[in-house]
Protein backbone atom coordinates (compact mmCIF):
# COMPACT_ATOMS: atom_id res chain seq x y z
CA UNK A 1 0.00 0.00 0.00
CA UNK A 2 1.27 3.55 -0.75
CA UNK A 3 2.64 4.80 2.88
CA UNK A 4 2.76 9.02 1.98
CA UNK A 5 -0.99 9.47 2.96
CA UNK A 6 -4.00 7.94 4.89
CA UNK A 7 -5.79 9.47 2.55
CA UNK A 8 -4.60 7.75 -0.40
CA UNK A 9 -4.95 4.52 1.01
CA UNK A 10 -8.41 4.86 1.97
CA UNK A 11 -9.41 6.29 -1.62
CA UNK A 12 -7.64 2.92 -3.08
CA UNK A 13 -9.74 0.69 -0.51
CA UNK A 14 -13.21 2.48 -1.87
CA UNK A 15 -12.21 1.90 -5.68
CA UNK A 16 -10.99 -1.48 -5.46
CA UNK A 17 -14.29 -2.61 -3.30
CA UNK A 18 -16.57 -1.40 -6.85
CA UNK A 19 -14.99 -4.45 -8.40
CA UNK A 20 -16.54 -8.21 -7.71
CA UNK A 21 -14.24 -10.04 -9.74
CA UNK A 22 -11.28 -12.50 -8.71
CA UNK A 23 -7.82 -10.67 -8.47
CA UNK A 24 -4.52 -12.07 -8.52
CA UNK A 25 -0.77 -11.74 -9.69
CA UNK A 26 -1.11 -8.10 -7.93
CA UNK A 27 1.78 -5.85 -8.32
CA UNK A 28 2.90 -2.47 -7.58
CA UNK A 29 4.79 -0.30 -9.41
CA UNK A 30 6.37 3.14 -8.47
CA UNK A 31 5.90 6.29 -10.06
CA UNK A 32 8.89 9.03 -9.82
CA UNK A 33 10.49 9.05 -12.89
CA UNK A 34 10.92 9.07 -16.80
CA UNK A 35 11.83 5.68 -16.56
CA UNK A 36 8.85 4.41 -14.44
CA UNK A 37 6.60 5.27 -16.58
CA UNK A 38 8.50 3.24 -19.35
CA UNK A 39 8.50 0.44 -17.09
CA UNK A 40 5.32 0.42 -16.64
CA UNK A 41 4.19 0.44 -20.31
CA UNK A 42 6.40 -2.53 -20.33
CA UNK A 43 4.65 -4.37 -17.67
CA UNK A 44 1.59 -3.22 -18.89
CA UNK A 45 1.92 -4.49 -22.00
CA UNK A 46 3.10 -8.22 -20.51
CA UNK A 47 0.18 -8.11 -18.55
CA UNK A 48 -1.79 -7.90 -21.74
CA UNK A 49 -0.55 -10.23 -23.50
CA UNK A 50 -0.82 -12.90 -20.54
CA UNK A 51 -4.39 -12.33 -20.92
CA UNK A 52 -4.36 -11.95 -24.98
CA UNK A 53 -5.88 -8.82 -25.65
CA UNK A 54 -6.20 -7.81 -29.16
CA UNK A 55 -3.51 -5.49 -30.06
CA UNK A 56 -5.84 -2.82 -30.31
CA UNK A 57 -6.99 -2.94 -27.13
CA UNK A 58 -3.72 -3.82 -25.82
CA UNK A 59 -2.50 -0.50 -27.41
CA UNK A 60 -5.25 1.41 -26.15
CA UNK A 61 -4.13 -0.10 -22.43
CA UNK A 62 -0.62 0.77 -22.07
CA UNK A 63 -1.31 4.22 -23.73
CA UNK A 64 -3.85 5.13 -20.70
CA UNK A 65 -1.47 3.62 -18.71
CA UNK A 66 1.04 5.93 -20.08
CA UNK A 67 -1.35 9.11 -19.67
CA UNK A 68 -2.08 8.82 -16.21
CA UNK A 69 1.34 7.31 -14.97
CA UNK A 70 2.59 10.98 -16.08
CA UNK A 71 -0.60 12.46 -14.47
CA UNK A 72 0.56 10.56 -11.22
CA UNK A 73 4.62 11.88 -11.48
CA UNK A 74 3.67 15.65 -12.80
CA UNK A 75 0.37 16.53 -11.27
CA UNK A 76 0.42 14.50 -7.77
CA UNK A 77 4.09 14.28 -7.19
CA UNK A 78 4.94 10.85 -7.47
CA UNK A 79 2.69 7.78 -6.50
CA UNK A 80 2.54 4.34 -7.10
CA UNK A 81 0.36 2.35 -9.73
CA UNK A 82 -1.18 -1.48 -8.63
CA UNK A 83 -1.41 -4.16 -11.12
CA UNK A 84 -3.57 -6.83 -11.31
CA UNK A 85 -4.52 -9.30 -13.56
CA UNK A 86 -8.92 -9.51 -13.25
CA UNK A 87 -11.59 -12.33 -13.67
CA UNK A 88 -15.44 -12.17 -13.30
CA UNK A 89 -15.91 -15.90 -13.91
CA UNK A 90 -16.87 -14.77 -17.71
CA UNK A 91 -14.03 -12.81 -18.85
CA UNK A 92 -10.16 -11.91 -18.03
CA UNK A 93 -9.26 -8.68 -17.70
CA UNK A 94 -6.82 -6.25 -16.64
CA UNK A 95 -6.78 -3.36 -13.73
CA UNK A 96 -4.61 -0.69 -12.88
CA UNK A 97 -4.85 1.25 -10.03
CA UNK A 98 -3.40 4.72 -9.79
CA UNK A 99 -2.44 6.73 -6.64
CA UNK A 100 -0.97 9.70 -5.22
CA UNK A 101 -0.43 11.96 -2.26
CA UNK A 102 -0.68 15.42 -4.22
CA UNK A 103 -3.12 17.89 -4.17
CA UNK A 104 -6.33 16.57 -5.64
CA UNK A 105 -8.70 17.64 -8.34
CA UNK A 106 -11.20 20.26 -6.84
CA UNK A 107 -13.27 20.25 -9.87
CA UNK A 108 -13.37 16.44 -11.71
CA UNK A 109 -16.15 17.61 -13.99
CA UNK A 110 -13.67 20.18 -15.32
CA UNK A 111 -10.45 18.42 -14.88
CA UNK A 112 -12.60 15.45 -17.52
CA UNK A 113 -12.81 18.05 -20.02
CA UNK A 114 -10.92 17.43 -23.27
CA UNK A 115 -8.43 20.53 -23.66
CA UNK A 116 -8.37 21.32 -19.78
CA UNK A 117 -4.97 21.46 -18.24
CA UNK A 118 -3.97 22.92 -15.11
CA UNK A 119 -0.07 22.59 -16.22
CA UNK A 120 0.41 23.35 -19.46
CA UNK A 121 0.06 19.93 -21.13
CA UNK A 122 -2.39 19.06 -23.54
CA UNK A 123 -5.24 18.40 -21.12
CA UNK A 124 -6.21 14.65 -22.35
CA UNK A 125 -4.48 12.40 -19.47
CA UNK A 126 -7.90 12.27 -17.97
CA UNK A 127 -10.14 12.69 -20.42
CA UNK A 128 -8.24 10.67 -23.29
CA UNK A 129 -7.52 8.16 -21.12
CA UNK A 130 -11.27 7.26 -20.12
CA UNK A 131 -12.26 6.74 -23.92
CA UNK A 132 -9.48 3.90 -24.09
CA UNK A 133 -10.46 1.53 -21.20
CA UNK A 134 -13.68 -0.40 -20.09
CA UNK A 135 -13.94 1.21 -16.37
CA UNK A 136 -12.77 4.31 -15.12
CA UNK A 137 -12.99 5.50 -11.52
CA UNK A 138 -11.78 8.66 -9.89
CA UNK A 139 -11.82 9.38 -6.37
CA UNK A 140 -9.84 12.45 -4.85
CA UNK A 141 -9.64 14.78 -1.94
CA UNK A 142 -8.46 18.48 -2.15
CA UNK A 143 -4.84 18.64 -0.93
CA UNK A 144 -4.51 15.18 -0.02
CA UNK A 145 -4.44 12.82 -2.81
CA UNK A 146 -6.40 11.05 -5.70
CA UNK A 147 -6.94 7.48 -7.00
CA UNK A 148 -7.48 6.39 -10.56
CA UNK A 149 -8.77 2.85 -10.89
CA UNK A 150 -9.04 1.47 -14.73
CA UNK A 151 -9.53 -2.13 -16.14
CA UNK A 152 -9.53 -3.16 -20.01
CA UNK A 153 -11.30 -6.84 -20.11
CA UNK A 154 -10.90 -9.18 -23.16
CA UNK A 155 -13.69 -9.17 -25.64
CA UNK B 1 23.64 9.80 -22.44
CA UNK B 2 21.24 8.11 -24.51
CA UNK B 3 20.46 9.71 -27.66
CA UNK B 4 18.17 8.36 -31.20
CA UNK B 5 20.56 8.59 -34.07
CA UNK B 6 19.65 11.18 -36.61
CA UNK B 7 20.52 10.35 -40.40
CA UNK B 8 21.42 12.59 -43.28
CA UNK B 9 20.39 11.52 -46.84
CA UNK B 10 21.12 14.46 -48.81
CA UNK B 11 19.26 17.61 -47.69
CA UNK B 12 17.37 15.06 -45.99
CA UNK B 13 17.45 13.54 -42.30
CA UNK B 14 15.98 10.19 -41.18
CA UNK B 15 15.05 9.49 -37.43
CA UNK B 16 14.44 6.02 -36.97
CA UNK B 17 12.81 5.87 -33.23
CA UNK B 18 13.64 1.96 -32.46
CA UNK B 19 12.93 1.80 -28.65
CA UNK B 20 10.18 2.93 -25.83
CA UNK B 21 10.95 6.51 -25.45
CA UNK B 22 10.93 8.02 -22.10
CA UNK B 23 10.00 11.78 -21.77
CA UNK B 24 13.30 13.41 -21.43
CA UNK B 25 14.38 11.17 -24.21
CA UNK B 26 11.92 12.42 -26.47
CA UNK B 27 12.63 16.08 -25.74
CA UNK B 28 16.25 15.03 -26.52
CA UNK B 29 15.22 14.19 -29.99
CA UNK B 30 13.16 17.16 -30.46
CA UNK B 31 16.34 19.86 -29.53
CA UNK B 32 18.76 17.37 -31.68
CA UNK B 33 16.57 17.38 -34.45
CA UNK B 34 15.68 21.23 -34.44
CA UNK B 35 19.78 22.05 -34.07
CA UNK B 36 20.38 19.44 -37.07
CA UNK B 37 18.22 21.49 -39.78
CA UNK B 38 20.13 24.54 -38.91
CA UNK B 39 23.35 22.44 -39.21
CA UNK B 40 22.47 20.25 -42.22
CA UNK B 41 20.67 23.48 -43.80
CA UNK B 42 18.06 20.26 -44.33
CA UNK B 43 15.15 20.75 -46.26
CA UNK B 44 13.29 17.86 -45.14
CA UNK B 45 12.89 15.66 -41.87
CA UNK B 46 11.30 12.07 -42.43
CA UNK B 47 10.31 10.50 -38.70
CA UNK B 48 9.97 7.05 -38.75
CA UNK B 49 8.33 5.63 -36.38
CA UNK B 50 7.35 1.86 -37.56
CA UNK B 51 8.74 0.23 -34.93
CA UNK B 52 6.82 2.11 -31.84
CA UNK B 53 4.23 0.20 -30.64
CA UNK B 54 2.86 3.35 -28.34
CA UNK B 55 2.20 6.98 -29.02
CA UNK B 56 0.80 8.40 -26.20
CA UNK B 57 0.14 12.25 -25.72
CA UNK B 58 3.74 13.09 -24.82
CA UNK B 59 5.32 11.41 -28.20
CA UNK B 60 2.33 12.94 -29.96
CA UNK B 61 3.18 16.76 -29.18
CA UNK B 62 6.67 16.24 -29.26
CA UNK B 63 6.38 14.99 -33.24
CA UNK B 64 3.56 17.64 -33.68
CA UNK B 65 6.12 20.52 -32.35
CA UNK B 66 8.77 19.08 -33.96
CA UNK B 67 7.17 19.37 -36.87
CA UNK B 68 6.21 23.03 -36.20
CA UNK B 69 9.75 24.15 -35.52
CA UNK B 70 11.16 22.12 -38.49
CA UNK B 71 8.70 24.14 -40.92
CA UNK B 72 10.05 27.77 -39.34
CA UNK B 73 13.35 26.36 -39.84
CA UNK B 74 11.71 25.94 -43.60
CA UNK B 75 12.53 22.20 -43.47
CA UNK B 76 9.13 19.85 -44.08
CA UNK B 77 8.49 16.76 -41.74
CA UNK B 78 6.54 13.64 -42.66
CA UNK B 79 6.13 10.73 -40.41
CA UNK B 80 5.51 7.52 -41.33
CA UNK B 81 4.82 3.88 -40.57
CA UNK B 82 2.35 4.40 -38.35
CA UNK B 83 1.02 1.32 -37.15
CA UNK B 84 -2.74 0.74 -37.33
CA UNK B 85 -3.24 0.17 -33.95
CA UNK B 86 -1.08 3.06 -32.51
CA UNK B 87 -3.38 5.12 -34.88
CA UNK B 88 -6.50 3.97 -33.84
CA UNK B 89 -5.80 4.36 -30.12
CA UNK B 90 -4.12 8.23 -31.16
CA UNK B 91 -7.59 9.19 -32.38
CA UNK B 92 -9.90 7.77 -29.59
CA UNK B 93 -7.22 9.40 -27.39
CA UNK B 94 -7.84 12.65 -28.73
CA UNK B 95 -4.50 13.97 -30.61
CA UNK B 96 -5.24 14.40 -33.47
CA UNK B 97 -1.07 15.62 -34.70
CA UNK B 98 -2.78 18.87 -36.57
CA UNK B 99 0.27 19.99 -38.90
CA UNK B 100 1.96 16.67 -39.34
CA UNK B 101 2.08 14.98 -42.92
CA UNK B 102 1.88 11.33 -42.48
CA UNK B 103 3.20 8.71 -45.17
CA UNK B 104 2.44 4.64 -45.28
CA UNK B 105 6.52 3.68 -45.53
CA UNK B 106 9.60 5.72 -45.77
CA UNK B 107 9.30 5.20 -49.84
CA UNK B 108 5.96 7.17 -49.91
CA UNK B 109 7.31 9.81 -47.53
CA UNK B 110 10.37 10.57 -49.35
CA UNK B 111 8.19 11.11 -52.75
CA UNK B 112 5.89 13.39 -50.48
CA UNK B 113 9.20 15.17 -49.84
CA UNK B 114 9.66 15.06 -53.43
CA UNK B 115 12.57 12.57 -53.83
CA UNK B 116 13.06 9.53 -54.91
CA UNK B 117 15.00 5.99 -54.86
CA UNK B 118 15.78 5.91 -58.30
Amino acid sequence: MYAASATAELLQTRLRERYRSVRKDSVIVPLRTDEDVVHLRKQVRERALAIKLSLIDQTKLVTAASELARNTIKYGGGGEVQLELLDDGLRDGVALLFVDGGPGIPDLDLALTDGYTSGGGLGLGLSGSRRLVDEFEIDTRVGEGMAVSVAKWKR
Amino acid sequence: MERIPILRMGDLLLVTIQVDMHDRLAMTLQDDLTQRIVDDSAKGVLIDISALDLVDSFIGRMISNTAAMAAILDARTVVVGMQPAVAITLVELGLNLVGVKTALNVERGMALLGKSFR
